[in-house]
């Protein structure tokens, strides 16, 4: 067997065409580095996952694929990272559509103290993806289905938000991603302060947007990622250190810190 | 001052019973502190207090009534005829204490009296010289008591935590019986002024102009007592005041908070605050011969007929006033707006001026409007600035360039100069004063209300 180094094997080569790449992408909080030469491909319109202890630089990596990290002081940035072959770090990007073309759905639900309605209805205002008050209410309604939330809250759209549970608050966020269709959406623990039940509900969600989004997914369980996932990707201490189809790291992992990892002896 | 030796002496002997209370429970724990129920400083803080509260007490007391007690004594030895007329008694009165302290040899008073007055100087030795026995007597027996009681059972750290309770209660008794006294006193004297004049003729009445004879024989009028221009001058400043306050305090929280990087930030911040610490005093000054007499002269180019004393120069300077009042508390209000409603805005592709005015303004509003009300309820009750600056006349207008007279101006114009205590025109004082406490009372409850609603969102 051939020697793999470390950068040709994280790489990973076999990705043909990719939806967004990370290049040799090194982050410093200050003068912290919180992540190493990370690359990695993220497939469209499938499931990718990124797994690992706490603290391994998985939320910050995500916040760099929609540049979030734009918006706390002292971040420096290394390296690039691409959205359909554009670097979304280059000068001539407007952060602002990026991250139209990019969605995010929060660890905790987030929902803005407004009616159900506006919370759904804030992206397409500010981007004035619609001309009339009937456009914007066909993409509330489809972007609340999509979210199959609509059921729930179709006879209380002027309610405040604030008056959902957990589960929906957080339906009701992917909702607001999903109004001002993005191509990618990320998301940071979406199910970790929710009950099992809203759990299973937010995950089947998950499985029905991937036909029409890209997603990236971060999440602490293990199990979680072998559900939603195509794709898993594996961080320790800021560096990528395994990337692969799902059943493929989940059932025979490579690198020796992953198979500790996912057989539960370190994390 | 004798109380301030005393006071020290009591001070002393806590600090002496702290150490023997704590040598005492060291002794009792052999070496080790585990044997004891408390630390060795709670027995020594127990013994230290039981030292000074009850002579402090004793002392608060004592200096109720020593002077009653002293004065009962007096009278009783003085003759029938200076005691049954109360005049002559208060005058009586005052010439035995000028005597007692040494004064008084200009005096031509009966020997009754100067007797009396040496008797005085007597008592007053006496007195304080048993106050001094008696309190540091006290302070040494609760010494003494309270060393006996030490023991490694006793439970000295509740003990203790008990009677900073009961300290702290008593504080916060006299906090709130003071304020009650205040506003009983006000109620006493405006009531007394509603029998002279009727609260109708006070509430509705549009004239307002205090003068009344002080003699039977003067040619005055009976004077007017409607409080209608003294609030709508009152209004009309505070109104000026928050159209400047308003958008200046809130645009410059906003910068401040979201904006401005930190360093300048640092810098900018307290140098906002600075205003706040600004004596209103000087801002009166200010407005008084500085900016009145600008916009005189400016008007007077611009043909507009401006008074040397203005509404539109007291509201301007007062709002310059406001300004950081009105910025640190709405920039706390939208700092608390949590981080990841900014973040949702953010990540939904929203700018920063957007996230701005669709979430966190929005989300703060409450606070924001809980600021200004607090805002103008000061505006109203602000008295230096208005008394320099605006104006006596009670003119009834809405013209800010005339000059208007405000319930603050109105009530020390009342009280300045020799008044006769009983008179109409110094009891309104009392009543424009409960009206303007109910006013700003009100306003305060309210701008607290909305703002505690606000805070219970987050949490
Ligand atoms: N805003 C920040 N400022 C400074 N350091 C941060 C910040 N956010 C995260 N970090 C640090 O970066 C590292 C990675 O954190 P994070 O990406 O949140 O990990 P994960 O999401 O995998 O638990 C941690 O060591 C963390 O302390
Ligand atoms: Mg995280």
């Amino acid at each position: 067997m051939a020697v793999v180094t470390q950068s040709a094997m994280t790489a990973e080569p076999s990705v043909t065409s990719p939806k967004m790449t990370a290049r040799d992408l090194n982050l410093f909080y200050g003068d912290n580095q919180a992540l190493f030469d990370v690359n990695l491909d993220i497939v469209e319109r499938q499931v990718t996952a990124l797994i690992g202890p706490s603290g391994c630089g998985k939320s910050t990596f995500l916040r760099c694929m929609n540049r979030m990290n734009d918006t706390i002081d002292g971040v420096t940035i290394k390296g690039k990272v691409t959205l359909d072959d554009r670097d979304i770090y280059d000068k001539a990007i407007d952060v602002v559509q990026l991250r139209a073309r990019i969605g995010m759905v929060f660890q905790k639900p987030n929902p803005f103290p407004k009616s159900i309605y506006d919370n759904v209805a804030y992206g397409p205002r500010i981007h004035g993806l619609v001309n009339s008050r009937d456009e914007l209410d066909e993409i509330v309604m489809t972007s609340l289905e999509r979210a199959g939330l609509l059921k729930e809250v179709k006879d209380r759209l002027p309610e405040p938000a604030t008056g959902l549970s957990g589960g929906q608050q957080q339906r009701l966020c992917i909702a607001r991603a999903v109004a001002v269709s993005p191509e990618v959406i990320l998301m940071d623990e979406p199910c970790s302060a929710l009950d099992p039940i809203a759990t299973a509900k937010v995950e089947e969600l998950i499985d029905e947007l991937r036909s029409n989004y890209t997603i990236v997914i971060v999440t602490h369980s293990m199990q979680q990622a072998a559900r939603v996932s195509q794709r898993t990707a594996f961080f320790h201490l800021g560096k990528l250190v395994e990337v692969g189809e799902t059943d493929q790291i989940f059932t025979n992992p490579k690198d020796e810190r992953t198979k500790g990892y996912i057989t539960g002896r370190f994390g | 001052m004798s109380l301030t030796y005393l006071l020290l002496a009591v001070a002393l002997l806590c600090a002496v019973s702290f150490y023997f209370g704590r040598q005492r429970a060291v002794a009792l724990s052999n070496g080790r502190y585990s044997n004891l129920h408390s630390l060795p400083a709670h027995y020594g803080m127990y013994t230290a207090l039981w030292c000074g509260l009850p002579a402090l007490g004793l002392l608060l007391v004592w200096m109720m009534f020593e002077g009653t007690i002293i004065q009962t004594m007096i009278v009783a030895d003085l003759p029938e005829e200076v005691t049954s007329n109360s005049g002559l008694l208060s005058l009586a009165l005052n010439s035995i204490s000028q005597i007692a302290a040494g004064g008084g040899e200009h005096l031509t008073v009966s020997p009754e009296i100067v007797e009396a007055g040496h008797r005085l100087a007597n008592l007053n030795t006496i007195a304080n010289a048993a106050l001094i026995v008696v309190m540091v007597s006290v302070a040494l027996v609760g010494l003494a008591l309270s060393y006996r009681r030490i023991s490694s059972e006793m439970r000295a750290r509740n003990n203790v935590e008990r009677l900073f309770r009961y300290i702290m209660i008593v504080c916060s008794a006299i906090a709130i019986l003071s304020t009650v006294g205040i506003v009983f006193s006000l109620l006493f004297e405006a009531l007394h002024f509603f029998g002279k004049v009727s609260p109708l003729d006070f509430l509705f009445g549009l004239e307002w102009s205090p003068q009344t004879a002080i003699r039977a024989d003067q040619v005055a009028s009976d004077g007017a007592f409607g409080a209608i221009p003294l609030f709508v001058g009152t209004l009309l400043i505070t109104l000026i005041a928050m159209f400047v306050a308003v958008p200046v305090g809130l645009f410059s929280a906003i910068y401040m908070g979201e904006y401005a990087s930190p360093k300048f930030r640092a810098v900018a911040k307290p140098a906002l605050e600075i205003l706040a610490g600004v004596p209103t005093v000087v801002y009166g000054f200010f407005a008084a011969l500085t900016v009145a007499p600008f916009l005189r002269d400016n008007g007077a180019v611009l043909g507009l007929d401006v008074s040397s004393e203005s509404a539109l120069a007291a509201g301007l300077v007062m709002g310059v006033m406001i300004i950081p009042f009105v910025s640190s508390l709405s920039d706390d209000v939208m700092s608390q707006v949590p981080k990841s409603l900014r973040d949702g805005s953010y990540g939904l592709g929203a700018t920063k001026s957007e996230t701005i005015r669709h979430v966190i303004f929005p989300a703060a509003l409450p606070g924001i409007v809980g600021a200004v009300l607090l805002a103008v309820s000061r505006a109203i009750g602000e008295t230096m600035i208005v008394v320099m600056a605006a104006g006596l006349a009670a003119n009834m207008t809405v013209n800010p360039l005339q000059a208007v007279t405000t319930v603050t101006v109105q009530i020390v114009t009342l009280l300045v100069g020799d008044q006769e205590f009983d008179s109409a025109k110094t009891l309104s004082a009392f009543a424009l004063g409960l009206l303007l406490f109910l006013i700003t009372l009100g306003l305060n409850v309210f701008a607290l209300k909305v703002v505690q609603k606000y805070r219970e969102k987050y949490d």
